[in-house]
């Protein structure tokens, strides 16, 4: 008997014919590199991502941990990455928490990868910066810090900065659907409050 | 300049003012226009409905019908398109009136006087096959005493589609609804636009509903000097 | 049912029609203010095609270094002819898992195999997580219609009844569409915590990396590819892209065609195993289900390049009027009147080429650039010519009407008949024509008699 494999890349050949013309691809588009890195990104990502209904904070590295412990208030269950940088709040450190423990956990502080400044768009990279993926997930409430320095202008950009070594996450915005009436509702399974935090 | 008139048989049979508007128009231009009276069919019902094989006859008889002119200017922008696309020896050299007009004899102004209002039905052939963009609405806005009215959802399907009309005439009839209502809503006494075929089908409607609202071809307005 | 009795029915539906009328108007206008800021989406729409015709022309490569890749990153790649054999491996996980339940994110592949059946038989039990797939879920009368919302025909009163009645009983969740995301996400929160396994589509499949994509918007795609110890994924053979720098042409296209974002909430991308983040254990399907038998037409094959961003659903005038029960497939709208006859054999749906009036609308937004509308013309052409018989009264007219179009004299003198009220150009349309519509006062004189009469026979 033959495998299920061996049959279906005998059909795919099959249909293909013995020689199939493959294309070239022409990419004319705005390649990685094309657009300027500078100051004006910066200000168009936070345009775009508190358009998502994010809320965004532009602070100066050294204020950073003030502005965390605004948005936080006090007396939260707050989860950061292991060895995650020192907020000047208690904290719960991801050692391996359980689902349970993630779970009761109010909002989340995390670094980030990159960010996209046409889309509005975070990236996560599962590591000791953006923590794992669950960590990001199962809380209400994230808090995400993205370093000035990291804003990238377009969507090739970040790809051309990311790999396949860790899973990785885009977040544009809380949490949504489109579901109801084709219209963008926030607030589903994922966080339903983003916090952006641009410094530097 | 010499030009060949492709009338196509659904102008020819139902509609021959959309075509003596063709040549009164042209002869005002000043180009001197022929005939051909071998035409018939271009083989577009056909090609849409499935029967490519029944077509490929009508194809090479409009080949050999046409070779000979250095332009063919046709009231129907559904068999420019058609003709463009599928019959590569002469296709390239047909063209539908209103890009005729501005790209080959480069007016926009054609001496034209029509006191009346008109909506514009912008045909998805022209749009999507042919793209002649605003080039209809150009010719309009010159025309003396006209009132030309906005249509909305103007780019929408009027559910014609040849067959399409007949086979899944409920859908279409759902289509031609919401077209209708929109040319009734601009007030406009005439709907025109570059297709007798969907004028047909939209003015079908309208006459079946009683709304005093004429169809007319793009091309019987530019002749026109009333 | 052929696709015009079944319109026959759903088009009397006033308020499927208002459903639907309303929310693709909204989102048509939306796509376009998304798609007008991007200077380059032309260039991008031409990678994308290329991209995907290249993919084609290239599959068995891509698929095999697929295969490496994902199994070199710690997961398991499984090959299946068709649904039966997919869906008996997504069974035989879940029975070595030891669950009756598993959670699942939006697939239409899964859908097209009618997976949570197949499931169901084997006592297992497939929740859906997404809205509107949990709307439709939740009422057994229902049926999906739309690919990227299933639910796009009800609207959100109707929602908010049958979630009083199911998954919110007691509770009054008011007018706020908030509101009902938020008991959705009551019902499902303990099952993401809890269910062992997931079942999940993909958008992608990087052939160089072996990473899978998932595009999603609420979080529960999110939820089924971290949360649960044992993750499978199906995935159409289509759906794999050759190099991880195409995602950057995918990521921008998809988005803005389908819900007209800039970029959807969430994107995830992960790439076999990783320790100590996700699942544990991952198992990639490969699904043939009948792609072979598109990517054997040569002209059809275009139709496999779709990305399922259903743009050329809400631009299509007929699929606004139907609603997408009409075209009887987990694949509506144009993509589905092309793709649904070729995976299924033309037999399954011989009407479906026809259900479209070839206005175009549905090329010009595609964001593969899929000739939609040649394709269908294509497909009628091997439905005269396969299905049918020739003898049909359609195939008499045509048949008819082609002879008296091939010479002159036959042309004109069938022109005379016409202009009675008889012969082939009459006989071929009048009935379906005047039921509804006024046809014009026939002219006195045909243009080429008027034109002899002037300038003589030439
Ligand atoms: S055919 Fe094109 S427009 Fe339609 S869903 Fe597929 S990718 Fe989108």
């Amino acid at each position: 008997m033959s495998t299920a494999k061996a049959d279906i890349l005998a059909r795919v050949r099959g249909a293909l014919g013995p020689s199939p013309v493959v294309p070239e691809i022409p990419r004319t588009y705005r390649l990685a590199g094309t657009l300027v890195r500078d100051a004006a990104v910066v200000d168009l990502f936070c345009e775009t991502v508190s358009e998502y209904k994010a809320t965004v904070h532009r602070v100066a590295e050294s204020a950073l941990p003030d502005k965390v412990r605004a948005i936080l208030g006090e007396g939260l269950r707050v989860g950061v990455p292991a060895g995650f940088r020192d907020l000047g709040l208690p904290v719960i450190e991801d050692r391996g928490l359980s689902v349970a423990e993630l779970d009761e956990l109010d909002a989340v502080v995390t670094g980030s990868a990159l960010a996209i400044a046409d889309t509005g768009t975070i990236v996560l990279v599962s590591g000791e910066n953006s923590g794992r993926r669950a960590l990001t997930l199962v809380p209400d409430h994230h808090v995400c810090l993205v370093a000035a320095s990291s804003v990238v202008p377009s969507v090739p950009d970040a790809i051309a900065a990311l790999g396949p070594d860790a899973p990785i996450t885009l977040v544009s915005g809380p949490s949504a659907t489109s579901d109801i009436e084709l219209d963008r509702v926030e607030g589903v399974h994922g966080p339903r409050r983003l916090d952006v935090v641009v410094f530097g | 300049m010499k030009v060949a008139l492709f009338i196509t048989c659904f102008n020819d049979t139902l509609f021959p003012g959309a075509g003596k508007a063709v040549v009164t128009l042209l002869q005002r231009l000043g180009c001197e226009v022929e005939f051909p009276l071998e035409q018939t069919c271009c083989g577009q019902m056909h090609v849409n409905s499935g029967y490519e094989h029944e077509a490929s006859g009508l194809h090479d008889r409009f080949a050999r019908v046409f070779a000979d002119y250095d332009a063919v200017v046709s009231p129907s922008a559904s068999c420019t398109a058609h003709v463009r696309e599928r019959i590569e020896s002469v296709g390239g050299k047909v063209f539908e009136l209103t890009e005729f007009l501005i790209d080959q004899l480069g007016v926009v102004d054609v001496g034209a006087s029509f006191p009346h209002r008109v909506t514009f039905h912008p045909t998805c052939h022209s749009l999507r096959l042919l793209n002649v963009g605003d080039r209809p609405l150009r010719l309009l806005r010159e025309v003396r005493g006209i009132d030309l009215v906005e249509l909305d959802g103007a780019r929408e399907c009027c559910g014609f589609g040849g067959t399409f009309a007949i086979k899944n005439a409920d859908t279409s009839m759902a289509m031609l609804s919401d077209k209708v209502r929109h040319v009734l809503d601009t007030r406009a006494e005439v709907c025109t636009s570059a297709d007798t075929s969907c004028l047909m089908h939209i003015g079908g409607a309208l006459s079946r509903g009683r709304t005093g609202v004429r169809t007319m071809h793009i091309a019987e307005i530019l002749a026109a000097q009333e | 049912m052929s696709f015009q009795s079944a319109a026959k029915v759903t088009l009397k539906d006033a308020q499927l029609r208002r459903n639907i009328g309303k929310a693709t108007t909204l989102i048509r206008e939306k796509r376009l203010r998304a798609v007008a800021e991007v200077p380059d989406w032309e260039p991008l729409r031409d990678a994308g095609e290329a991209i995907k015709a290249h993919t084609m022309a290239t599959l068995p490569e891509q698929l095999e270094k697929l295969e490496a890749a994902v199994t070199a990153a710690g997961g398991v790649v499984h090959w299946a002819r068709d649904g039966a054999e997919a869906n008996a491996i997504v069974a035989s996980i879940a029975k070595r898992v030891g669950t009756d339940e598993v959670i699942k994110v939006k697939s239409l592949a899964t859908d097209e195999i009618e997976m949570n059946e197949a499931l169901e038989a084997e006592g297992i039990h497939a929740l859906e997580t997404d809205l509107a797939e949990l709307i439709v879920q939740l009422n057994p009368e229902d049926k999906q219609s739309h690919i990227l919302v299933p639910a796009i025909h009800r609207n959100r009163a109707e929602i908010r009844t049958l979630f009083e009645q199911t998954i919110a009983q007691g509770q009054s969740l008011g007018n706020e569409a908030s509101a009902i995301a938020e008991a959705a996400r009551l019902h499902l929160r303990n099952k993401f915590l809890t269910v062992p396994m997931a079942v999940s589509g993909a958008n992608f499949g990087i052939a160089e990396t072996g990473t899978i994509g998932v595009v999603e918007s609420e979080g529960n795609g999110r939820m089924c590819l971290t949360m649960p110890r044992v993750l499978v994924t199906l995935m159409g053979i289509e759906k794999v892209l050759p190099a991880w720098q195409d995602l950057e042409v995918f990521l921008q296209l998809l988005p803005r065609s389908s819900t007209a974002e800039r970029m959807n909430p969430y994107t995830s991308l992960w790439t076999g195993v990783r320790p100590g983040d996700g699942p544990q254990e991952f198992h990639l399907i490969l699904l043939d289900g009948g792609r072979t038998n598109v990517l054997a037409d040569e002209v059809g094959r275009a139709a496999l390049h779709c990305i399922r961003c259903s743009a050329c659903l809400n631009v299509c005038p007929v699929y606004e009027r139907v609603g997408g029960q009409a075209y009887e497939s987990v694949y509506p709208g144009p993509i589905g009147a092309i793709l649904t006859p070729q995976l299924n054999g033309l037999g399954s749906a011989p009407s479906l080429p026809w259900a479209s009036s070839l206005c175009g609308a549905c090329y010009e937004v595609c964001p593969v650039k899929i000739d939609i509308p040649s394709i269908l013309i294509h497909l009628r052409g091997r439905v005269v010519r396969e299905e049918k018989s020739r003898l049909t009264p359609e195939a008499l007219a045509m048949k008819g009407m082609a002879a008296a179009f091939s010479t002159r004299r036959r042309y004109e003198a069938a022109q005379r008949l016409a202009k009675l009220g008889r012969g082939p150009i009459v006989k071929a349309a009048l009935p379906g024509w005047t039921a509804m519509r006024d046809l014009p006062e026939p002219p006195k004189e045909t243009f080429r008699d008027w034109w002899k009469r002037e300038h003589g026979e030439g």
